[in-house]
């Protein structure tokens, strides 16, 4: 039994079919990627796999239980996400941003809450220091207490990052990580990914454009096209099917 | 120019973030207490409505500044609380319970209008709430074996473990220390992950969910506790009032709290006091400045045409509210003489439809 | 029993055509600038006070009014996007909603206290249909919104002045590119929206009066809005009719007082049901 399983998952919106009778597993441990053109239904996965909105066919498993019921559900399963256009709390400080990524470790209610009873408090600062370790991982310190609707787009990817790892996951889902960084950034992005892969034992579940990011981390690849599957294996086999050429590149003369 | 270096989580934390902020909240507290001794019976009515509409003010500031869910209708809790104060008291129930069952019906109604408002946004959000107030308003007036409908209702001096609070004194008091509790139990929620969750909602409701956020406990937690507070602020009105009947509680009282949230500045705690307090002196305001207006313009219905055309000049040009200009105005004096007139200004964005058909 | 009901039902669309009316301003300044103005009802009370003078005081017959109402209404529409929503032009559209939400209060004192009525030509005349009656002016009213409505339709889906307020309201960077107008064409829907409120403030006048409560009417306007779902112009207009009708038929069947509230116990009915309206587009961000 594989610790992450997809079967036979499928979508239509209206007419359109977005995804259509995709399976895959992903071993605990391991960094699995996605790759496709644009519009082969990649984000369109990680939004069913985080039932935004319920799939038409198909199941999920996480380690051996199916993921059912709303968002909410899905993050106390330990499953967390990151959003390809970035979607972080713009007026909240990045701080505040990651704290409530620990929200499924909370344990204090609201009448407690109200009251600010000394376990809040000694909650608050058990939350801070997890999140520290983040920051620490992440070296976000020096923007802390920054508001996130002044800060550049390589950093709110990092913050992105950084509130899905406080939500201590076991699997992750990164959409396009390293979209928009440039090639120092890109670096550091794949050094945190391999430090999430061995370091903090998170398994990673990936959809990339860049190719030489894909081949340095992942173990697996998995390709994608028009919403099917079109090949699967380790990062060099997959890259020299020629399906995937032909997707990527076209068909022959 | 203050630099703060935090060594401590609890510094992070707590109330005041430093010795400075201790000194001039204690100069107004003491300021507050002892408001009776210095300040004339006019003033002191003044600053009770002060107290009265801050606690409505933080209701809403709740729910609509830091849930970001709309509501023009909270007319309709500040109704129901001080429709539950004048029916318990008349039926000879202890203050402390009358207040209390206020305070909870109050919440109750909250939850019925958050339940069904979990699915709507944006202007459905805004006219279902409306319509919510206009049917109490309604019910109100119908019901009159109940409520006496136009006739409205009497109410007598509160009375707490035998104490009667007849006087203006006693009757400050107790609101200025609703409202301070009020005040702290706010913050209180607001530094810790009930009050992070409501943040979350208002900025993103997708991200919210996918950390694990229950949208619907969360929208529905919001109504709850800002209708309490209304609620609660809604039984101070009706003893301060003395007399309270359906048309107090209209449309015209829902878009006076609105304009509370706005005016004192979205997003702040502060911006509710200060909104309230605006609110009540505007009036003082316009009658003074009557003497001056010249007689060619129309003197009735001349306060509506200005609390109009100030809530349109300040969202044009103050959007931060009165908080926001206090802001600035100590940023200023923070960082003088480098302050740069762009510190606070706002981004201009291109419209982009979030509709899908 | 029948004829009373459709008399009803035929009183009810009459009045529903007006709430169509100043809903179809709402729903065009929505399409056009993704925002609410609040203070429709109140450029419909406009109108109508204009139409009186230009009646009374001017003396001018019926069409003549009409047609001045709607140009000097929609002139007072582009001045108050001039003035009042150009400079919050790019701001969160929650910002020009409350300025509209300011102009309600603004309006509220008017032109005093008084009623006045308007003078038609239609006269006392009616029309018997099935045991029913409706008057002549209602019978007016109904075609003339039919007509209008068409003619909205048309705009919307073959005029290129039309198309490009639909582009304005989607995605203004992409509508700026395309070389649209945008400011202008903003200046252009409120225009309308306000020449359409003013039309609806005629038609209204002779079976309401002219007085400075109507901007009240106005405000049932919105459930009307919201029930077609916003953003939808047939939806206005349904949604304005089926608020007309129940109204009507609550006065009658139901106690007194439900009258009042009908339409808002209608609005929040649909919305348990159906959150967008019904013809709505449903808000929802894509991630």
């Amino acid at each position: 039994m594989s610790f992450f399983a997809v079967e036979n998952l499928g979508v239509r919106f209206g007419g359109v079919i977005a995804v259509d009778g995709v399976s895959f597993s992903v071993e605990q441990g391991e960094v699995y990627t996605i790759i496709g053109p644009n519009g082969a239904g990649k984000t369109t996965i990680f939004n069913l796999i985080g039932l935004i909105y319920p799939p038409t066919s198909g199941r999920i498993t996480l380690e051996g239980q199916e993921i059912t019921g709303a968002p909410h559900h899905v993050a106390q399963r330990g499953i967390a996400r990151t959003f390809q256009n970035i979607e972080l709390f713009e007026h909240a400080t990045v701080l505040q941003n990651l704290l409530i990524g620990r929200h499924r470790h909370r344990t204090t209610n609201l009448a407690k809450e109200l009251l600010f009873l000394p376990s809040v408090r000694r909650a608050e600062i058990a939350q801070r220091e997890a999140v520290e370790r983040v920051i620490d991982l992440l070296d976000l310190a020096h923007h802390r207490d920054s508001l996130v609707a002044g800060l550049p787009y390589g950093v709110r990817k990092v913050i992105e990052l950084g509130r899905a790892l406080a939500t201590e996951p076991k699997l992750v889902l990164l959409d396009e990580p390293s979209s928009g960084l440039n090639p120092d950034e890109t670096d550091d992005m794949a050094f945190w990914i391999e430090d999430i892969k061995k370091e903090l034992g998170i398994t990673v579940l990936m959809v990339e454009h860049d190719m030489n990011l894909v081949s340095r981390v992942s173990d697996r690849v998995l390709a994608l096209n028009e919403g099917c599957v079109i090949a699967e294996g380790t990062p060099t086999q997959v890259q020299q099917h020629p399906a995937v050429i032909e997707a990527y590149l076209g068909g022959g003369e | 120019m203050r630099f703060i270096f935090k060594t401590d989580y609890n510094q992070d934390i707590r109330l005041f973030q430093h010795g400075g902020q201790v000194f001039w909240y204690g100069v107004l507290g003491l300021l507050l207490l002892a408001a009776p001794y210095l300040v004339s019976g006019y003033v002191l009515s003044q600053l009770q409505f002060i107290c009265i509409y801050s606690i409505v003010g933080l209701g809403l500031m709740l729910l609509t500044g830091y849930t970001g869910q709309i509501s023009l209708g909270h007319a309709a809790f500040l109704a129901v609380g001080a429709y539950t104060e004048a029916l318990l008291q008349a039926a000879g129930m202890p203050f402390i319970v009358s207040l209390t069952s206020a305070a909870l019906l109050s919440a109750a109604v909250g939850v019925i209008v958050g339940l069904p408002a979990l699915r709507l946004k944006g202007i459905y959000l805004a006219i279902a709430t409306l319509a919510f107030n206009v049917i109490v308003e309604e019910i109100i007036t119908r019901w009159e074996s109940l409520t006496g409908g136009n006739s409205g209702k009497l109410l007598k001096a509160i009375e707490i473990f035998g104490f009667r609070l007849s006087s203006p004194e006693s009757f400050y008091y107790l609101c200025l220390g609703l409202t301070v509790v009020a005040v702290l139990a706010l913050i209180n929620l607001l530094r810790s992950p009930t009050g992070r969750a409501f943040v979350a909602i208002r900025d993103s409701e997708v991200s919210a969910s996918c950390m694990g956020i229950n949208l619907a406990y969360y929208k529905t937690v919001s109504f709850a506790v800002s209708a309490a507070l209304t609620g609660v602020g809604g039984a101070l009105y009706a003893h301060k009032v003395g007399f309270i009947s359906p048309e107090q509680f209209t449309l015209i009282q829902s878009i006076e709290l609105v304009t509370i949230v706005i005016i004192g500045g979205v997003g702040s705690l502060h911006g509710a006091v200060l909104g309230a307090a605006f609110i009540i002196m505007l009036p003082q305001g316009i009658s003074i400045a009557k003497d001056w207006v010249p007689d060619a313009i129309p003197q009735a219905g001349l306060q509506s045409v200005v609390f109009g055309l100030i809530l349109i000049a300040f969202i044009i040009f103050e959007p931060y509210g009165l908080y926001g200009r206090w802001l600035k105005v100590r940023t200023y004096f923070d960082v003088f003489p480098f302050y740069r007139r762009g510190t606070f200004r706002r981004q201009r964005s291109y419209l982009r439809s979030e509709r899908l058909r | 029993m029948f004829s009373q009901f459709l008399q009803l039902t035929l009183a009810g669309i009459a009045q529903g055509c007006v709430y169509a009316l100043v809903a179809l301003g709402f729903v065009l300044i929505y399409k056009a600038t993704e925002t609410v103005n609040f203070a429709q009802g109140d450029l419909m009370m406009l109108g109508a006070f204009f139409g009186l003078t230009a009646s009374t005081v001017l003396g001018w017959p019926y069409w003549a009014t009409i047609l001045f109402a709607i140009v000097v209404m929609a002139a007072v529409g582009m001045l108050i996007e001039r003035i009042v929503i150009r400079p919050v032009l790019g701001y969160p559209t929650f910002t020009v909603v409350m300025i509209t939400i300011g102009g309600i209060v603004t309006m509220v004192p008017g032109w005093g206290t008084e009623t006045y009525s308007l003078k038609t030509p239609f006269g006392d005349s009616v029309l018997h249909i099935g045991g029913a009656v409706l008057a002549a002016e209602q019978l007016a009213t109904i075609t003339l919104t039919a007509a209008l409505c068409l003619a909205l339709y048309l705009f919307f889906r073959f005029a290129k002045l039309g198309v490009a307020m639909q582009a304005t309201s989607q995605n203004q960077l992409a509508a700026y590119y395309m070389g649209i107008p945008v400011q202008r064409v903003n200046m252009l829907i409120w225009g309308l929206a306000a020449g359409v409120a003013a039309f609806g403030g005629i038609l209204l006048a002779p079976v309401a009066f002219v007085h400075s409560n109507m901007g009240f009417i106005g405000l049932k306007a919105f459930p009307a809005a919201v029930v077609g779902g916003f953003g939808s112009v047939p939806g206005a207009v349904v949604g304005g009719l089926i608020i007309g009708v129940v109204e009507a038929l609550a006065g009658f069947y139901l106690p007194e007082g439900f009258k009042d509230v009908a339409a808002y116990v209608v609005v929040l009915v649909v919305l348990l049901f159906m959150p967008s309206g019904i013809f709505g587009e449903t808000i929802r961000k894509k991630v």
